[in-house]
């Protein structure tokens, strides 16, 4: 008999048995939502199918006569130039720290321990302290998305570059490379494909750092409008902006492993 | 020879971590156009010889001299260098590989070469290529050539530089007995043809010998069955061979 470790499903196989799940998931949904919805035709916490669709549909379409501006389009712009500006400054301080400490012993002695114990600090209990530095403006929000993420980058890429082959560090030595040719020209470089991948692995994070930043204080953003709505019970909402998250989410990541398989060829076993 | 100075002098080298001896009283000189070939067991200070005249270590006692004038203890672009793996850069390609070291030189603040500076150089580096038959791969990365074509690359990358030294640590313990005869012959040629000085670890004893003008065989001299840590190793043979810069490689292996 064949092990179960050795049961490869093929191609649409594969499909097929990753959608059963899901499916069943949707189903269960639908079947309570109408229990509960026989039982009390104005329930609120388990919105039919349909609820959602019609809210969503008013989110992402009637303009506000409030703010003038069409609800989940607002939302989803304020949140993105959030997380955006947040994951560049983290992206730049990992960089520029990263490359710094994976060169040279000298600032990893000196700076090492300090990023260790900033990492260390959970970044929400930052948050009030970023609040009263930076006031309840974007920037709070933006800082703390960066103080969030950029510890653990830097500590990824540094180790990543100490760990790059000793070899290569003395053969760009011996060729008549300077400790600044050596660190732009055979570690930066090396560092990038990366560098990709800690940002994949922190935009989870960082969606966090977000929301929590905008529940707190915000007037418009994906996660002020889910906390906001919360009050009136609005699941028909909620659910329908934690979906649109997490497709956001997917195609960020999708994004970004694009970037590293068309950037950086050499680091994919040399297939172009 | 004898009137010359020799292009290397050591003179009671030591070199111990701590309480653990590596390396101690070694007296050599190495002249100008000679192959030697280091050989020896694991752990006798092969390695450590080599990094001696690589600069990435220095003595803990004693002194080497670098054409009569002490040497410094870090790499520079005078000595050359090919290892077993990890030569050659995985994110440049075969010309940008050879390229680097003519881009060090030429642009400290950049390290990139622009305009008629950079054909310049490309010339260089594309001779380079042929010399040791790699024009076809160009535009390859590393990780698309075989162990041998990797190490050819290694080897170009190193003499684009003219090093007065090339230093090979094992160089060829990885590839195939086929390419290895192969990478043989390139190597004698280089050699002959760039009057190189070289300095070869090796285990394989044959190729000690056959590519040589000289073997020296690294071994302890004493041994301290209660702390085998506190006699270091030394060059306990001194094999000069008859093979001359200009002998044919192929006469004599065959």
């Amino acid at each position: 008999m064949t092990r179960l470790i050795n049961l490869r499903p093929s191609r649409r196989g594969r499909v097929l048995a990753g959608a059963i799940p899901i499916l069943i998931l949707a189903l269960t949904y639908a079947i309570f939502a109408a229990l509960r919805h026989a039982d009390n035709p104005a329930d609120k916490v388990l919105p039919t199918v349909g609820a959602m669709g019609a809210a969503a549909w008013r989110m992402a379409t009637q303009v506000d006569p409030v703010t003038d501006q069409i609800t989940l389009v607002a939302d989803t712009l304020a949140s993105l130039t959030r997380l955006g500006a947040g994951l560049a400054l983290a992206t730049v301080t990992a960089l520029t720290l990263g490359l710094l400490l994976g060169v040279m012993p000298l600032a990893r002695a000196v700076l090492g321990p300090v990023i260790m114990v900033i990492a260390v600090i959970p970044p929400i209990a930052v948050l009030p302290i970023l609040f009263i530095a930076l006031g309840l403006g974007e920037a709070a929000k933006i800082a703390l998305i960066a103080v969030g993420i950029a510890p653990y980058m830097t500590r990824d890429l540094a180790a990543h570059v100490a760990g790059l082959p000793a070899e290569q560090f003395i053969k760009a030595q011996t060729l008549g490379a300077n400790s600044w040719i050596v660190a732009i020209r055979v570690a930066l470089p090396q560092m990038m494909p990366r560098l990709i991948e800690t940002l994949r692995f922190s935009m989870g994070p960082a969606w966090v750092f977000l929301i929590a930043a905008e529940a707190i204080a915000s007037d418009v953003g994906l996660g002020y409008r889910i906390f906001l709505v919360r009050r009136y019970l609005a699941m028909d909402i909620i659910l329908p902006y934690v979906a649109w998250i997490s497709l956001l989410a997917i195609c960020a990541d999708t994004l970004l492993q694009w970037i590293a398989r068309r950037g950086f060829p050499w680091a994919h076993g040399g297939e172009r | 020879m004898s009137e010359t100075p020799p292009l290397l002098r050591f003179k009671n080298v030591w070199v111990e971590y701590g309480e653990k001896v590596v390396l101690e009283r070694v007296n050599l000189a190495i002249d100008e156009g000679a192959f030697i070939s280091v050989v020896g067991p694991s752990g006798a200070g092969k390695s450590t010889f080599l990094r001696l005249i690589l600069g990435q270590e220095a003595p803990s006692r004693g002194k080497i001299l670098l054409n009569g004038a002490p040497m410094q203890a870090e790499c520079g672009p005078d000595r050359g260098v090919v290892f077993q793996r990890y030569s050659v850069f995985p994110h440049l390609t075969v010309i940008g590989n050879v390229l680097f070291g003519l881009e060090c030189a030429a642009a400290p603040l950049l390290g990139r070469l622009f305009g008629a500076r950079r054909r310049a150089a490309l010339a260089e580096a594309d001779a380079m290529l042929e010399a040791v038959g790699l024009t076809h791969a160009r535009d390859q990365y590393p990780a698309q050539l075989s162990g041998g074509m990797q190490q050819r690359l290694a080897l170009a990358q190193a003499l684009v530089k003219h090093p007065r030294v090339l230093l090979l640590d094992e160089p060829f313990g990885a590839l195939d007995p086929g390419i290895r005869v192969d990478m043989h012959e390139l190597v004698t040629r280089l050699w002959r043809d760039h009057g190189l000085t070289v300095v070869m670890v090796t285990h394989d004893i044959g190729e000690a010998f056959k590519l040589g003008t000289r073997v020296l065989a690294f071994d302890k001299r004493r041994h301290d069955p209660h702390a085998p840590h506190r006699y270091g190793a030394t060059a306990t043979y001194d094999v000069p061979l008859l093979r001359k810069p200009g002998a044919d490689p192929i006469a004599k292996s065959a």
